[in-house]
């Protein structure tokens, strides 16, 4: 770990990233309240969590680069920024599920194995709760650092599965989904070209 | 639970609308001027194709709309579409027809009678609306160009204009302009097959596809051509914006179907919006053509509608 190159050190505690993720929830519990949705308002709630998920993810994803070329060293945050993310997935999930199915469950499951682009949100899905389960310090005395480490990479397909599912959703293409999936993508390629 | 703050309903919606209509007209005989640019009022008769479902409100129909001329969110209509001029507007009249021409819009509503229709609208992409639209029968303007014995179809042409669309000026290029869309010459013909001129007996709003759209409400929104500005008459199928994007996912017919997916969308149930449940508003099931079946179906009868969607 090339501890030694780091010239930004933070010395802010983690809390205030845990406050400051939930602002966009916030936001839109507000909007749900006193708000105005617009005239779809389970599709604005759904589309808003899942992209939050993507932002949350792609910065999570861009803390080891940072570090390692412009050594800026937010790594102490990247647990809350994961977390954060993960939040964020199971509320697009849970609107997507509840709000948008209305828990019919024969239309769920004929959604996840008939349209490739949900099955590919769901398995994303699926290789972060590991993840998600494994995100406290003893788990990681539990699992051993090495196999952690190892487990955790798990970000890199859900991250892309994460984004592959935006523009598969589209009709056409339109340029927002497609710049997700060039920073996933170059995030990832960047760790190719690193080799770590 | 939702709880609101400010009530949903405009002055429009609580108002009858014969009342506001009648308002309007004496308004308009007085101070017609005043009036211009700002949604002017059409005079309408009551048509029995109308549903009596509670229409959705004019803010949803015209604040979600998809209208890719002007941007792929659906909110991108209302905010970009003020800018297209509409007023004058010619629509070319081509092909197999015994009077081919360049009609000014104005000269083509002559004599025509604007009918208030109340049409289900469903969405390919699973969510439908109730709206009233003033219009008059495509069959009234294709018996009046004179189709010729040979002509099968009809196919329609969207408005071209960089400058004033901006969803075609964008870097990436969303869909080959013109916007192209095309029915059968009997789908035409259909007494319900609609020329849209206007919505809530008011002028057609700019994101609802003004000065003139077609509607055809037992088929997808997207069949609804909006800003026409080319009619032509052809003895062949002619191609279709949506089908030449992606084929697997958009025939030519696009029937409303809910035996028949769409490879992203399962078509068996639709969300009505403004359905009053808000938030929690159940799905619906869809009807096939839309519950426009008693008028329609013969006209696929026979066909096997899986390889016709």
């Amino acid at each position: 770990m090339a501890i030694a190159n780091l010239r930004i050190q933070p010395r802010f505690p983690t809390w205030p990233v845990y406050l400051a993720g939930l602002i966009p929830a916030l936001f839109y519990v507000y909007q749900i309240f006193y708000g105005d949705l617009g005239a779809d308002p389970a599709k604005t709630l759904e589309h808003a969590m899942g992209e939050w998920a993507l932002r949350f993810l792609i910065l999570g994803l861009a803390i080891t680069p940072l570090r390692r070329e412009l050594g800026i060293g937010l790594l102490k945050y990247r647990r809350a920024v994961g977390l954060i993310a993960f939040l964020y997935v199971v509320l697009h999930l849970t609107v997507y599920l509840l709000l948008d199915q209305g828990l019919d469950w024969p239309a769920i499951w004929a959604d996840i194995v008939k349209r490739p682009y949900i099955t590919i949100g769901m398995a994303g899905f699926v290789l972060l709760l590991p993840l998600a389960a494994t995100s406290f310090n003893a788990a990681i005395r539990w699992v051993g650092g090495r196999n952690w480490n190892r487990l955790h990479k798990l970000v890199y397909p859900a991250v892309l599965a994460g984004a592959v599912h935006y523009v598969m959703l589209v009709k056409s293409w339109p340029l927002e989904p497609l710049v997700y999936l060039a920073i996933v993508v170059a995030l990832l390629g960047w760790r190719v070209w690193r080799r770590t | 639970m939702l709880l609101r703050h400010a009530p949903d309903l405009s002055e429009r919606e609580v108002t009858p609308r014969d009342l506001y209509l009648n308002r309007r007209h004496l308004l308009a005989g007085f101070g017609g001027m005043m009036l211009a640019g700002a949604g002017a009022a059409q005079a309408a008769v009551k048509s029995p194709f109308s549903t009596d479902e509670t229409p959705t409100s004019l803010k949803d129909i015209t604040s979600y709309n998809n209208f890719y001329e002007f941007g792929t969110d659906k909110s991108d209509p209302a905010r970009n579409a003020g800018r297209l001029t509409v007023k004058p507007w010619k629509v070319k009249i081509d092909g197999m027809v015994g009077k081919p021409g360049e009609y000014d819009l104005d000269d083509l509503l002559k004599g025509m009678t604007i009918e208030e229709r109340i049409y289900r609208m469903r969405c390919v992409e699973g969510w439908s609306m109730v709206i009233p639209w003033n219009g008059f029968p495509l069959a009234s303007l294709l018996k009046r160009v004179e189709p010729q014995s040979g002509a099968k179809f009809v196919a329609f042409e969207t408005l071209v204009r960089p400058s004033e669309m901006s969803g075609q000026s964008g870097f990436f290029k969303i869909l080959d302009w013109p916007y192209v869309e095309g029915l059968r010459l009997d789908e035409a013909m259909n007494p319900l097959t609609l020329l849209a001129t206007g919505l809530y007996g008011e002028s057609l709003p700019n994101q609802n596809g003004a000065p003139l759209r077609l509607v055809v409400p037992w088929k997808y929104g997207f069949k609804g051509i909006k800003s026409i500005v080319r009619i032509s008459l052809t003895d062949k199928q002619p191609a279709t914006s949506w089908n030449i994007q992606a084929p697997q996912e958009y025939g030519f017919y696009s029937n409303v179907n809910p035996e028949v997916d769409h490879p992203r969308w399962s078509q068996a149930t639709e969300r009505r919006i403004g359905d009053g449940g808000g938030l929690f508003a159940k799905r619906r099931p869809t009807l096939p053509f839309n519950g426009y079946a008693d008028q329609v179906a013969s006209l696929y009868a026979g066909m096997d509608l899986r390889k016709f969607y």
